[in-house]
């Protein structure tokens, strides 16, 4: 339209709002209430120590003859309730919850961040260089693939738990965790990013921008990358779901955060103990609080990907 | 006058969108009568698809007909359902579209496309079906059809598979064919060769055909009525004689002064006023800071001697296994100062690739290009620094040129930052006022380009052009995306720049006519050669290489256009 250039450019909240990405969202009820759910949990498992009634992990708040204490029921020998009930040490299954994801969603984001930073920087490398770059990098990439990422992740954990000495065994559990599932995970960044890569190359704009004598680098990063960073933004969103999923996994399997610094996977583990004996809700709050994350956080995934391809409906 | 076998009666195509309803099309009436061309022209955005979509049944929704009715052989068909207009469409009605790449499957044989739709519409045996197949082949001049029948379109060059798309759509003898910009993508000698196809089927069958286009060269060569629509509307409706002789509506008239004429050179392009805001490029202003033009030493700005690139056809680990497809096959030409120099050639030709080496955005396989007594393929760091402020490019593709995530101020700053030309607190300045130059309104530096048109973002593609101010500018197709009327614009710009400024320019097209409004000399390229250069006057009235007569032949004649 030729006359939108004479009207006077909006500001940037107006043009947000009035944004076909906005429109797609307010007419979307599964985006709406996933982006709700989620906003939810994140806020909740942010100002846990405000939220949660108490703190699990000083041992002075705690009292064993809360043990095993049922949801909404109180306690017989101190009288005491929890919406959650307690856990064996008298916890309060609640707090332990969202400390509990606290830890999963640290360990979720800083993992998708790492493998978004790696693949992102390998993929535009490949895809712009290409040759020999993008040969090596890629058959790299390949042969990550024929492992099950949660093997990979494992045979990181294993390894770094090796080399680093035991008393610093527990502190370092976080970031080795951080680092194996987003080693497992930056592939699928780096094949995106490579194929977008190709795509922006051949544009003419990359031509004018050589012409003008960039240098490579400034060109991958100026005017390649802000162009490859939709679909980058989509598979960050529906990997954080999955590394969130991939973390309560390691740690059910007893290879992830240590008991001193629970995460939803390692409430799952220490919950499932219980589940015959009839002490449920131990496990049954913790799964939810799970599957609840990990469900929305996905949902939103999905409804990005389509609402950015509009291709696809 | 026979009675006409498709006829629309104040069609109106309605888009509700949620900032209230787009009506593409509104209140167009025509008619096809037996064996006559229909031409329906207009810019781009003008709605003449639509209604040849909305004709066939193919609007996509939430596209939808509001009001209106189309008539076909007595019977009303706009109100069918889906299932009926199904029917219809393909058996009554064919289609060509504009790409022959994607109208055709590229899994089947041609034979097994033909035979399949010949069963669907006419109930044929096998046998039949195929008879008649090998039928329609030889009817569209395909050679040898018992061979071609077995053979996957991939075989096929694009000239020869919209005579099968023609051929699909003639299957089932259709009273009408709508045929989409049905020779947009081909080139000028094949254009002419299905252009004549049509013509003959149309008389021969007494088929009905529209004929979608936005080339006033096809308009005239093929079509006995025209209708002019413009932003949705028929403006104009009447003979191709009339029309294009005494156009009587300002829009039909302005859009003809637009088309380059190919028989005699113009001082400047007309230019088109209506609609739009009419915008004013200032380049006198401009020449008042632009440097004083060096002369080079000998008077030729640019050599290119042999320059040659192949291109690997089939890789292989052993250098002697490779094989490659030779592009540019010893070209050889000089460009002097001042001049605009121009190369024309079809698709494939090699033109676009010798622009692209001299710029030194592909390597060369053998050769030299001097620039000012350097050879720029074998340039150091300092002299590759020197040889960017020299030398700027104006693409073919408006929407690709540009980056999609700067804004326009960045994108026209970059150079000038690059080059450290201005101290930094000036670059805003400048751009801005290389903005107000090309005729962009003053809030453009904000925008991003994907909020302007394309003429206008190929004004954002000069200003980044002229940044560097550069001695030699490279214009690569720059208006063969853009509509005739914007194209004259563009043109004035670029004619004005190179008088005021005195800048050397390679200009890139496959379009004659405007070859022979904007150029001092030209050279032909075929098939990677470079068959012929010559002055522009001398190549028009007596050329001697037969490529070139041949191209010359298949300009279209325009005689009829009023002036």
């Amino acid at each position: 339209m030729s006359d939108q250039t004479m009207t006077k450019s909006p500001s940037r909240l107006r043009r947000a709002l009035d944004s076909d990405l906005y429109y797609a969202f307010r007419t979307s009820p599964v985006a709406m209430i996933s982006a709700f759910v989620s906003i939810l949990l994140i806020l909740a498992a942010v100002f846990a120590p405000l939220v949660a009634t108490t703190n699990p992990f000083d041992p002075s708040s705690l009292n064993l003859m809360n043990g095993f204490t049922p949801p909404m029921t109180d306690n017989a020998f101190t009288g005491d309730s929890f919406i959650m009930g307690t856990d064996d040490q008298g916890r309060d299954v609640f707090s332990t919850i969202l400390y509990g994801m606290r830890i999963s969603l640290f360990v979720g984001v800083a993992a998708v961040l790492f493998a978004l930073v790696l693949g992102v920087i390998l993929g535009l490398l490949a895809g712009y260089a290409g040759g020999w770059t993008d040969t090596i990098i890629m058959r790299a990439a390949d042969v990550q693939l024929t492992f099950p990422s949660i093997l990979v992740a494992m045979l990181v954990f294993g390894i770094a738990k090796g080399i680093t000495p035991v008393e610093y065994r527990d502190q370092m559990a976080i970031w080795v965790l951080i680092l194996a599932i987003g080693l497992s995970d930056w592939v699928q960044f780096a094949r995106v990013v490579r194929g977008a890569t190709l795509v922006e190359k051949s544009k003419d704009y990359v031509a004018a921008a050589r012409l003008i004598g960039r240098p490579p680098l400034a060109i991958m990063l100026r005017h390649i990358l802000p162009n490859v960073l939709s679909p980058v933004l989509v598979i960050a969103t529906i990997s954080l779901a999955l590394a969130i999923i991939a973390e309560a996994t390691l740690s059910f399997l007893g290879v992830g955060a240590p008991p001193t610094q629970p995460s939803l996977g390692t409430l799952i583990r220490i919950g499932q103990q219980f589940l015959f004996s009839g002490e449920w809700w131990i496990l049954f709050f913790p799964a939810c609080t799970l599957l609840a994350l990990a469900l929305s956080v996905n949902l939103m995934g999905d409804w990005l990907r389509d609402a950015l391809n509009p291709r696809l409906k | 006058m026979t009675e006409p076998i498709l006829s629309i009666r104040n069609l109106t195509v309605e888009i509700p969108t949620r900032h209230g309803i787009f009506k593409p099309v509104e209140n167009v009436s025509y008619d096809i009568r037996p064996g006559e061309i229909r031409g329906v022209v207009g810019e781009s955005g003008a709605g003449k698809s639509m209604t040849g979509n909305a004709v066939i049944g193919l609007l996509d929704p939430p596209a939808h007909i509001s009001q209106g009715e189309i008539w076909l052989n007595g019977r009303r068909i706009d109100a069918l359902d889906p299932e009926e207009k199904r029917r219809i469409r393909g058996k009554e009605i064919g289609m060509i579209f504009q790409d022959p790449l994607t109208s055709l499957n590229p899994l089947f044989t041609i034979g097994e496309q033909l035979v399949e739709t010949i069963q669907l519409h006419l109930g044929f045996t096998q046998a039949q079906a195929k008879a008649r197949a090998l039928e329609l082949l030889e009817a569209v001049s395909i050679p040898n059809p018992p061979e071609r029948f077995n053979q996957y379109p991939h075989q096929f060059s694009g000239g020869m598979r919209q005579r099968v798309v023609i051929a699909l759509a003639l299957c089932s003898e259709p009273s009408v064919i709508v045929a989409d910009e049905p020779t947009t993508a081909l080139d000028v000698s094949i254009q002419a060769q299905v252009l004549d196809l049509i013509k003959k089927l149309a008389r021969e069958r007494q088929i009905g055909v529209i004929l979608v286009t936005h080339d006033m060269g096809v308009i005239a060569d093929t079509t006995e009525q025209v209708t002019v629509m413009y932003s949705g509307k028929v403006v104009e409706s009447g003979t191709t004689d009339q029309i294009l002789g005494a156009p009587t509506h300002e829009y039909t008239k302005s859009l003809i002064s637009a088309v380059p004429r190919p028989h005699e050179k113009q001082y400047r392009f007309p230019q088109v006023s209506y609609g739009g805001r009419e915008t004013v490029f200032k380049v006198e202003d401009l020449a008042r800071n632009w440097p004083k033009t060096q002369a080079s030493s000998s008077g030729k700005i640019l050599s290119v001697q042999g320059l040659t690139k192949r291109f690997v056809e089939k890789s292989s680990i052993i250098p002697s296994r490779q094989t490659y497809f030779t592009a540019v096959d010893e070209v050889s030409f000089d460009i002097h100062d001042g001049e605009v120099f121009g190369i024309v050639g079809e698709s494939g030709s090699g033109k676009s690739t010798v622009a692209r080496m001299i710029a030194t955005l592909l390597p060369v396989d053998g050769g030299k290009v001097m620039f000012d007594g350097k050879d720029v393929t074998r340039l150091d760091r300092e002299g590759q620094a020197w040889y960017r402020r020299q030398i700027q490019m104006i693409f073919q593709d408006p929407f690709s040129s540009l980056n999609p995530r700067m804004k326009v101020g960045d994108i026209v700053a970059e150079p000038l930052l690059h080059h450290k030309i201005l101290p930094r607190n000036q670059v805003e300045a400048r751009v801005r006022e290389l903005l107000d130059k090309v005729g962009l309104a003053s809030d453009a530096y904000r925008k991003y380009p994907h909020e302007f048109s394309g003429g206008q973002r190929q004004r954002i593609s000069i200003a980044r052009a002229l940044a560097t101010q550069p001695r030699f500018l490279i214009c690569d197709e720059p208006t063969s995306a853009l509509d005739v009327s914007i194209q004259a614009q563009i043109l004035n710009i670029l004619k004005d720049l190179q008088e005021h400024l005195g800048l050397t320019m390679l200009f890139i097209s496959h379009d004659l006519p405007v070859v022979r409004q904007m150029c001092d000399r030209v050279g032909v390229m075929q098939r990677g050669k470079m068959v012929e250069v010559q002055e522009t006057e001398a190549l028009f009235s007596a050329p001697e290489h037969p490529y070139t007569r041949e191209l010359l032949n298949l300009m279209p004649r325009l005689a009829q256009l009023s002036d």
